[in-house]
């Protein structure tokens, strides 16, 4: 059985809609150098998603880091068929949200649970990024 | 934020696709840092120039730009780019490469930035006026036009400095306003400053330990030249986010202010942190880019000598107009020394240029060559390298 829908509300970032599974992470990312363009896969050593795929996802994380390069990145993300579907963050900053305005990926943050402790990589997750709603069905038992 | 009636027509895609991304970067931005409003800025400084660091996704974008139409309606100049766009072939710079960077600088040229390529545009093209506010991106110039200028400026990244080249504006937080640049951290200097390597190796512990915390820093024994104060600009911003510093003693501070001092300990430290035992067939000078003083310096030290090493002095080529002038880039090259414009160590593609350690005067360039390039560095002075560079 699915549990019910549990629904957040936080910071509109950037409009639009976006629905897919989760993938989590508790660490920061750097999209330059640590998120393959082509793929979207990601590459940053040491990273605890290193080697994972957030193509269609929904990704959510605390908040982009390093070069603002990286929102050229997210850009390619969207060009090569690679993005994510929609993207959370705890607070983001200029690098995500430059990418997100970009690549047209919807973007909320701020919610009122913390997204990290209340979403578990492979729930199912919809992001409308204009009323700063998310929804989450927990796939787990 | 509001927005005027202009802005939000803009906004509306009603003067084109290209001006209507640009707005709704400056919007999101402004959203998320509660910016009041837009505010009119006087230049933009754009970086994310290298086909090295911004590669294929960031040439598609800069492509897909400027044929919407997307043009600088301020004063716009760019940060380094990957080569030297004159003589890249004579420096080993792969044919591929300089083909994607020449279709940058295209790109760019279409939508009137001029071609400076330098991160010290305060040298190379028009200086801010104390309480001008200007959107620029590269790290160690808007350290430098905060702190030295006294002008107005946030840490931009190359987009959002693109978007405020196009409009001509930039939303009104940070370090637009006085009460953001309120120093917050009081740094006493116990040792003297020697070279041009101390403040480097000064601003990279600041920070290294701050993080984005305003220094003032205090104690100084003598007044830093302002080749000093930009070697200090952009060690402070390499190693950690601080976008201003402070030196006027009698400056108000927050309340909690708390203090650190800062003896020739820490200044090791951060040297050995930097630093690889090895000896380097490179010697590179120039991040930021050389001054004219600076090319005089490493010039007068030269002349008539004959170089054992390699020595790269990176400038931009509006200073390397005048020294050539002067005769200065005649005396380097006899010696047998290169002075290349347009690019740097830290953002050209060294290693497929056959680099695969330098000795350099900037903890900045030795940060950066460390973690993109995967290079082996060493410190010196200026002069230090100079010398290693004709032993």
């Amino acid at each position: 059985m699915h549990s019910p829908k549990l629904r957040l509300t936080g910071r509109k970032v950037v409009g639009g809609w976006g629905a897919g599974e989760a993938i989590v992470t508790n660490r920061a990312l750097s999209f330059f150098g640590g998120v393959d363009p082509l793929s979207g896969v990601v590459i940053e050593k040491e990273h605890d998603l290193e080697g994972r795929s957030i193509k269609g996802k929904v990704l959510v994380f605390p908040r982009g880091k390093g070069s603002t390069v990286g929102s050229y990145v997210i850009y390619g993300l969207r060009r090569y068929g690679a993005a994510p579907a929609a993207i959370v963050n705890v607070e983001t900053e200029p690098i995500i949200i430059g990418g997100c305005v970009l690549a047209r990926i919807p973007l909320v943050d701020m919610l009122d649970k913390n997204p990290i402790e209340v979403i578990h990589t492979g729930d199912w997750v919809e992001v409308e990024g204009d009323t700063a709603t998310v929804w989450v069905t927990s796939l787990q038992a | 934020m509001y927005l005027t009636k202009a802005e939000e027509q803009i906004l509306m895609g009603e003067e084109g696709e290209a001006k209507a991304l640009a707005m709704n970067l400056l919007v999101a931005i402004g959203d998320v840092y509660e910016a009041r409003r837009m505010i009119r800025v006087q230049s933009a400084q754009i970086s994310g120039v290298s086909y090295k660091t911004i590669g294929e996704p960031g040439l598609e974008f800069l492509r897909e730009l400027s044929s919407k139409g997307a043009v600088a309606s301020i004063k716009s100049m760019l940060n380094p780019a990957g080569m030297d766009l004159v003589r890249w072939r004579r420096l080993g710079v792969p044919e591929d490469f300089a083909g994607k960077q020449l279709e940058i600088m295209e790109c760019f040229g279409k939508m009137k930035i001029e071609p400076t390529c330098t991160c010290i545009p305060y040298h190379a093209c028009t200086a801010p006026a104390k309480g001008e506010h200007v959107a620029w991106a590269e790290s160690s110039a808007v350290v430098f036009a905060n702190s030295v200028m006294e002008a107005y400026t946030n840490r931009e990244g190359g987009p959002t400095a693109l978007a405020s080249s196009i409009l001509g504006k930039t939303p009104l937080y940070g370090m637009h306003l006085d009460e953001e640049r309120v120093p917050g951290y009081d740094v006493k200097v116990k040792c003297k400053l020697n070279s041009d390597l101390d403040f480097s190796l000064l601003g990279y512990w600041i920070g290294e330990n701050l993080g984005s915390r305003i220094p003032r820093i205090s104690n100084l024994k003598e007044t830093p030249s302002r080749d000093q104060l930009k070697a200090l600009s952009a060690s402070i911003a390499a190693s950690g986010s601080v976008p201003m510093f402070s030196m006027r003693e009698g400056i108000e501070t927050e309340k909690k202010c708390e203090t650190a001092t800062v003896d020739r300990h820490e200044l090791h430290q951060i040297s050995r942190s930097l630093s690889d035992d090895e000896e380097f067939e490179h010697i590179c000078l120039g991040c930021p880019h050389l001054s004219f003083e600076e090319l005089k310096l490493i010039a007068t030290l030269v002349s008539g000598k004959d170089m054992r090493r390699k020595l790269w002095c990176f400038t931009s080529r509006h200073v390397h107009e005048i020294a050539e002038r002067s005769g200065y880039v005649g005396s380097i090259e006899k010696a047998g020394g290169d002075v290349i414009c347009d690019t740097c160590m830290v953002v050209s593609p060294m290693r497929e240029m056959g680099v695969e350690g330098m000795l350099t005067n900037s903890c900045k360039a030795a940060h950066y060559s460390k973690s993109l390039n995967r290079m082996a560095t060493g410190l010196m002075s200026l002069e230090g390298c100079v010398q290693y560079a004709l032993a």
